[in-house]
């Protein structure tokens, strides 16, 4: 066990380390970063899922909603704080997630990512139909404010930059909390032996509901913050490749702490953009050839590298 | 190499392989800017258009052949004049290729990476309506020029106004106004219409704009039913039973790709193109593949003068030569709006630089791209629309007829339609235009 210096310490240094590198980095390299720490979001919300042993193929249902909540946050509503709409995004998110909840927290394995993906493809398939919103063309986005201060040019690209880090860096710190407590444990016992959970007094589909909200505000937030940061939206953001790219970061990252999945989205996205520079023809055998070698020497994902020894797990 | 990598690389490193690093770095650089004293200037141009996905086959290749070409024939001075000098404005042409795959939020960050990465000096792309609106603002956050060549929504400049960004293409309504004022001229007993689009954006737009159109041209025709299959569907069985028992007179379809291929099949098979006018509004790519597969008679549209309709000029001759002895095919519309950015691009850059004898300065060249009037193979383009940035050239519209002899397909009773007959007046929007009676159209 470390010390509690060490468990907060660390992590703050790491944060203030990314602030200050978001300031020297070139432009092309601090959006790509920031795009990465807003999908870690939502590969952060797969990994609270695949520790209670949920995968679901449909996490773009609550990235999309995030999205267009903020999108129509801005453009009928008018709201043009950026916490405002990341509120905004987190809020239908997590209302959407609770009402499905007491549906999808009936299933399991297959059935609950069959489920899962059904939503978001509801979701995609009225985005698709709905030409008042631009149906495949999406819309755009203006620049927020932030906390009433209307910067332009880079100077909104580094405010961007610093509340996606301090949402990412806030929301890893509290689920790493979250996840070391009773109800957080909770999650792995329910993949061990639901049976055994009941018998100790503990309500599964309790404990999945709150998870399963937990995980969409999560999703929500990512893709608000990537809507703000793009300055578009459109209902890609709800397709299931969208949702399957996002299970394919999270196998890559790996579910050992909460820092894995901006690890592995920032990995992807870098390897994903030198791929697409590189090879034009061919990026999809490069990203799949990692996919692969991952799989077959890193089972634990990328996180394992960063593993002080490897540890047992025994399963019945 | 540039400098970034150069130093987020030495923050990895021990000290003394640091100054070696650096040493070698001064080195190689001093070398390379030796060399490049002596060599032509380069102009340093990113191109994205679809290497994969479902827009890759009909559109994406055929146009990243076109720019292959124009950038070898730009280089070596080959195209005919006015544009036979080498290079653009004497500057050789580097390009890099990106895939246009990957949705709106990759697009956006590879536009990032070409401008601030790779140093590109601009950028010719995008074939997706949606990645279009979505790079558009970033344009002008990056202040690169950059070259819409093919998407089709007129919202990029009907919504907002661009200082960096330019449309060397005409935007989609010309399409389906041509359309309509082909059918209301070649088939006035027709009472009915039908339409068939793809649900998606393209789909939706273009029957709005045909529909409205047909309405405006001739009051009272009456809309017998409107179908939205999902783009990629494949089977349109119930859809071609639905119109067969509606009975248009009229079919309208903007289906591209597989999916109009797929449809043609199993329309001619049920009999839908025997009793009506079928008009496939973006067909042409797809007559060199189906062949006689499409019936004669059927109405075709290549979203401007481009291929077929394209008239006979030592430019299209030299293009149309050139593309088939390079790619053993014909090249189809793609290939043309990319071939014409190209053009724009060299008329604008060499007008700008007009005496210097220098490269021009970017703003000189927006400068001088604006309201820019140049020739290409689909014939004039003028940059008329949106304070000069959006282009519109002249549409053509034909009926579609196998020639077994030749082995070739052609059109017959070709009309074509002035830019200023199919395309809004600037400051009007599309939609409204249609609706208002086409006001201020002048057709000869």
């Amino acid at each position: 066990m470390r010390g509690p210096a060490v468990a907060i310490g660390l992590p703050f240094l790491l944060f203030c380390g990314l602030i200050a590198a978001g300031f020297l980095m070139p432009g092309w390299l601090r959006f790509i970063t920031l795009i990465a720490l807003a999908k870690g979001l939502v590969v952060l919300s797969l990994m609270l899922l695949m520790r209670a042993g949920l995968v679901s193929f449909g996490q773009g249902l609550y990235y999309g909603l995030g999205a267009y909540a903020a999108g129509l946050g801005v453009n009928l509503l008018k709201v043009t704080e950026a916490l405002a709409l990341l509120a905004l995004g987190v809020a239908v998110a997590g209302a959407v997630a609770w009402v499905l909840g007491f549906l999808l927290t009936r299933y399991r394995e297959i059935f609950f990512a069959m489920l899962s993906l059904a939503f978001s493809m509801i979701l995609y398939g009225l985005l698709v139909k709905s030409s008042a919103l631009g149906s495949t063309d999406g819309f755009n986005l203006p620049t927020p404010t932030f906390l009433g201060f209307a910067f332009a040019g880079t100077a909104a690209r580094h405010a961007l930059f610093v509340l996606t880090a301090s949402v990412a860096f806030a929301a890893a710190l509290l689920l790493h909390r979250y996840l070391g407590s009773t109800r957080g444990y909770l999650g792995e016992a329910i993949r061990e032996n639901e049976i055994r959970v009941e018998y100790l007094g503990a309500s599964v589909r309790g404990a999945l509901h709150v998870k399963y909200v937990l995980s969409a505000a999560l999703a929500g937030a990512g893709g608000a913050l990537t809507a703000v940061a793009t300055g578009h939206i459109d209902p890609d953001l709800a397709y299931w490749t969208t949702s399957g790219e996002f299970v394919f970061v999270a196998i890559l990252s790996g579910t050992g702490s909460v820092a894995a999945p901006f690890l592995g989205s920032f990995v992807f996205e870098m390897i994903r953009t030198y791929a697409f520079a590189y090879s034009p023809n061919t990026w999809q055998m490069v990203v799949g050839a990692t996919m692969l070698l991952v799989i077959i020497f890193m089972p634990g994902g990328l996180w394992s590298l960063f593993r002080r020894r490897p540890r047992l797990v025994t399963r019945s | 190499m540039t400098m970034p990598n150069v130093i987020s690389a030495s923050f990895l490193l021990p000290k003394r392989p640091v100054r070696a690093l650096v040493a070698a770095t001064l080195a190689l650089l001093s070398a390379a800017l030796g060399s490049q004293a002596q060599e032509a200037p380069k102009l340093k141009i990113g191109i994205v258009t679809f290497l994969s996905g479902g827009a890759a086959g009909p559109f994406g290749i055929p146009a990243r052949n076109a720019a292959e070409l124009m950038v070898e024939a730009i280089n070596n001075g080959t195209v005919p004049a006015p544009y036979n000098s080498k290079g653009i404005a004497g500057a050789l042409i580097q390009t890099v290729v990106i895939d246009e795959a990957g949705g709106t939020t990759k697009q956006v960050t590879e536009y990032r990476n070409l401008v601030q990465r790779e140093n590109v000096d601009l950028v010719i792309g995008y074939i997706s309506s949606g990645d279009c609106l979505a790079v558009a603002p970033v344009t002008e956050e990056l202040k690169k020029l950059t070259i819409f060549f093919d998407c089709g929504t007129p919202r990029i400049f009907e919504d907002a106004s661009y200082t960096y960004l330019f449309r060397t293409g005409p935007h989609g309504t010309m399409d389906n106004v041509a359309a309509a004022r082909y059918l209301a001229e070649t088939a006035p007993q027709a009472k009915s219409i039908a339409g068939l689009n793809q649900n998606y954006a393209w789909g939706q737009d273009s029957w709005a704009d045909f529909r409205l159109s047909m309405q405006a041209l001739k009051p009272g025709i009456s809309i017998v039913t409107e179908q939205f299959p999902k783009l990629g569907a494949g089977q349109y069985g119930a859809e071609i039973s639905a119109l067969l028992v509606g009975k248009p007179d009229i079919l309208h379809t903007s289906f591209w790709g597989a999916d109009l291929e797929g449809f043609v099949l199993q329309a001619r098979a049920r009999g839908v193109f025997d009793a009506r006018k079928v008009l496939l509004s973006a067909g042409e790519p797809a007559i060199f593949r189906l062949g006689a597969q499409i019936p004669d008679g059927t109405i075709i549209g290549a979203r401007g003068t481009h291929g077929l309709f394209a008239k006979p000029s030592a430019l299209n001759d030299w293009f149309r030569k050139a593309y088939y002895d390079r790619f053993a095919t014909p090249p189809i519309y793609a290939s043309y709006k990319m071939a014409i950015a190209f053009l724009g691009v060299k008329a604008a850059y060499e007008k700008a630089a007009a005496g210097t004898g220098k490269v021009p300065t970017q703003e000189a060249v927006i400068k001088a791209f604006e309201f820019l009037e140049f020739e290409t193979p689909s014939g004039k383009i003028r940059m008329a629309l949106g304070k000069g940035h959006q282009a519109i050239g002249d549409n053509a519209i034909g009926t579609y007829k196998f020639d077994k002899a030749a082995g070739q397909p052609t059109f017959v009773d070709v009309k074509y339609y002035a830019a200023e007959c199919v395309n809004p007046p600037e400051g009007v929007k599309s939609e409204a235009w249609i609706k208002s009676g086409f006001k201020g159209a002048k057709c000869n």
